[in-house]
């Protein structure tokens, strides 16, 4: 097991919102977790990644635990995420942007290689490695900080809705890059809205309600299932 | 003309240690999004550490003149940075998690405490820097007759300030600063340890406002505990001129700032020097509170 979430409580001040959740992700997946707003998609990221510590339960990643790991740390290990709302450096360059995802890198040779497979990935972000981020599109953005997130030869890239507020097209687009960049080893964790999309991507899936797993199993099953149909698919509305 | 280059000169030197101390406020609210209203009194600390060194070590008897003011300068960087530092780990890394507000009173009462601490140690009376310091010479630049010292103290802080933006434009722990300023989450979640980052901003700005107070007591001969507040403030004008958080911004608003308070007090009143700068100050935040080079709105403290 690549990276497993046993039995964990995150609260934000008195308020638990994740009550006691478990996961697991093998290595080589792509693995989503699907769910409507404030279900504690986000929330379980950003536990993953450290930057929300959890009051009890424990991640491991292979051997190591996460749970108590400060946030820089964890990236060391080879968990990126892109987060919800992209958070690129606005005022900082393409190019440094990318640079920065490979901040734990001391290895040069190699971030310019990772940097070249990047802009093979995203050929937009080549022609525009000297504009700033934020004068970029919202797709290039999104973009962007998935090729930032690459930047630091992850063993796990998580992914927090990288579809959100972009068109059909590029949604599909940046899926298949998705896939592409699995198939060279990536494992992935994608939490969605758009659970068809997400769905068919993915090799198997949870489905988060009010801070719990109430439903997992492979992908394709949960696309046929009446109830992930009916709550998360717009089926028979 | 003549009198014209020299108040520019005069402005410019003045403007150079305004920059330098401004450019410790804009690096902290930068990372932090806090005035850290003891830099002034950091600035003071620097003062008179430069004194204390200068007399308990005579540098200048055992290096000549200029390479005693070089170390006296670097010594005085260093202790002010330690100082800086330990303001950080006392004053504001215990309230980090806590309301914005909690850190700006820590901040004034770590003002008070530090000012305090200066009078106590040294006094409340005026002390004076040796006048022979630096060789009391002229130089003649294109028909300008110059000051050594002038010369030597605009000279030293553009060298400073140069070195400090190639080291935040170019370097990697540079781009990880501005990349802390921008969002700590995200510099976070590329890797970069921003406790670490603001550690080394809490040495860079002190050290650089170190040696503005070192650089004070040789250029106008005496320095006194509450100095801190008048340049802290001025520092201050200068980096909302510029652009609070705005590094390039902190240098051009204190070279300006001097400007106009030297040909101010040239060609209107000195007395009413200080009520040029406030004006601009005034000025700026009605009519572009952003600074000259500024994107992001002021946040309120």
């Amino acid at each position: 097991m690549l990276l497993q979430v046993v039995d964990l409580r995150v609260k934000y001040g008195n308020i638990e919102v994740l009550h006691g959740l478990n996961l697991e992700v093998k290595e080589g997946e792509i693995v989503t977790i699907l769910g409507a707003n404030g279900a504690g998609k986000s929330t379980t990221l950003l536990t993953i990644s450290g930057l929300v510590k959890p009051v009890s339960g424990a991640i491991y990643f292979g051997k190591t635990s996460l749970h108590k790991m400060p946030a820089h740390r964890v990236v060391e290990r080879g968990i990126a995420q892109v987060p919800e709302g992209r958070r690129i450096f606005n005022t900082l360059t393409v190019q440094e942007n990318l640079k920065l995802g490979a901040f734990t890198s001391s290895d040069r040779a190699r971030v310019n290689r990772t940097m070249e497979w990047a802009y093979q990935l995203f050929p937009v972000l080549a022609e525009r490695r000297q504009q700033l981020g934020g004068t970029l599109s919202g797709g290039e953005q999104q973009m962007l900080a998935i090729a930032r997130g690459l930047m630091s030869d992850p063993k796990i890239l998580l992914l927090d809705e990288p579809s959100l507020g972009l068109a059909p097209l590029l949604v599909r687009t940046i899926f298949q890059t998705l896939r592409e960049v699995n198939r060279t080893g990536v494992t992935i964790v994608l939490v969605e809205q758009n659970a068809k999309a997400a769905l068919k991507l993915a090799h198997r899936g949870y489905v988060m309600e009010l801070g719990q797993i109430v439903l997992h199993g492979n992908a394709a099953d949960l696309l046929e299932n009446p109830e992930v149909q009916r709550a998360y698919l717009g089926a028979g509305q | 003309m003549e009198q014209f280059f020299q108040q520019l000169t005069n402005g410019l030197a003045v403007g150079g240690i305004y920059a330098l101390i401004a450019l410790g406020y804009t690096m902290v609210y930068g990372v932090l999004k806090l005035i850290n209203f003891a830099h002034g009194d950091l600035f003071t600390i620097g003062a008179y550490l430069g004194l204390t060194l200068l007399t308990s070590l005579s540098l200048t008897d055992r290096l000549g003149p200029f390479w005693g003011v070089v170390a006296l300068a670097a010594m005085a960087m260093g202790l002010v940075a330690l100082v800086g530092a330990l303001l950080e780990r006392v004053a504001y890394r215990p309230l980090r998690e806590s309301p914005r507000l909690s850190a700006v009173v820590s901040a004034l009462g770590a003002s008070i405490f530090l000012s305090n601490a200066v009078m106590l140690i040294y006094g409340a009376r005026f002390h004076v820097y040796p006048q022979d310091l630096l060789p009391k010479i002229t130089l003649d630049l294109f028909g300008l007759q110059l000051p050594l010292v002038r010369v030597l103290i605009l000279a030293a802080s553009l060298v400073m300030m140069t070195a400090l933006y190639l080291f935040i434009q170019k370097t990697r722990i540079g781009t990880a600063i501005r990349a802390a300023a921008i969002d700590q989450g995200a510099a976070r979640l590329m890797g970069i340890d921003v406790d670490r980052v603001i550690l080394l901003v809490f040495l860079i700005g002190p050290a650089l406002g170190g040696v503005a107070g070192v650089m004070v007591g040789i250029y106008y001969g005496q320095i006194n505990f509450t100095m801190g507040w008048t340049y802290g403030l001025k520092a201050f004008t200068a980096a909302i001129l510029g652009g609070i958080g705005n590094i390039p911004g902190a240098m051009v608003g204190g070279l300006l700032l001097g400007v106009i308070e030297a040909m101010g007090a040239a060609y209107i009143s000195i007395a009413w020097k200080d009520a040029i700068a406030f004006c601009i100050l005034i000025a700026i935040l009605i009519v572009r509170p952003t600074g000259l080079l500024g994107e992001r709105v002021a946040e309120k403290v």
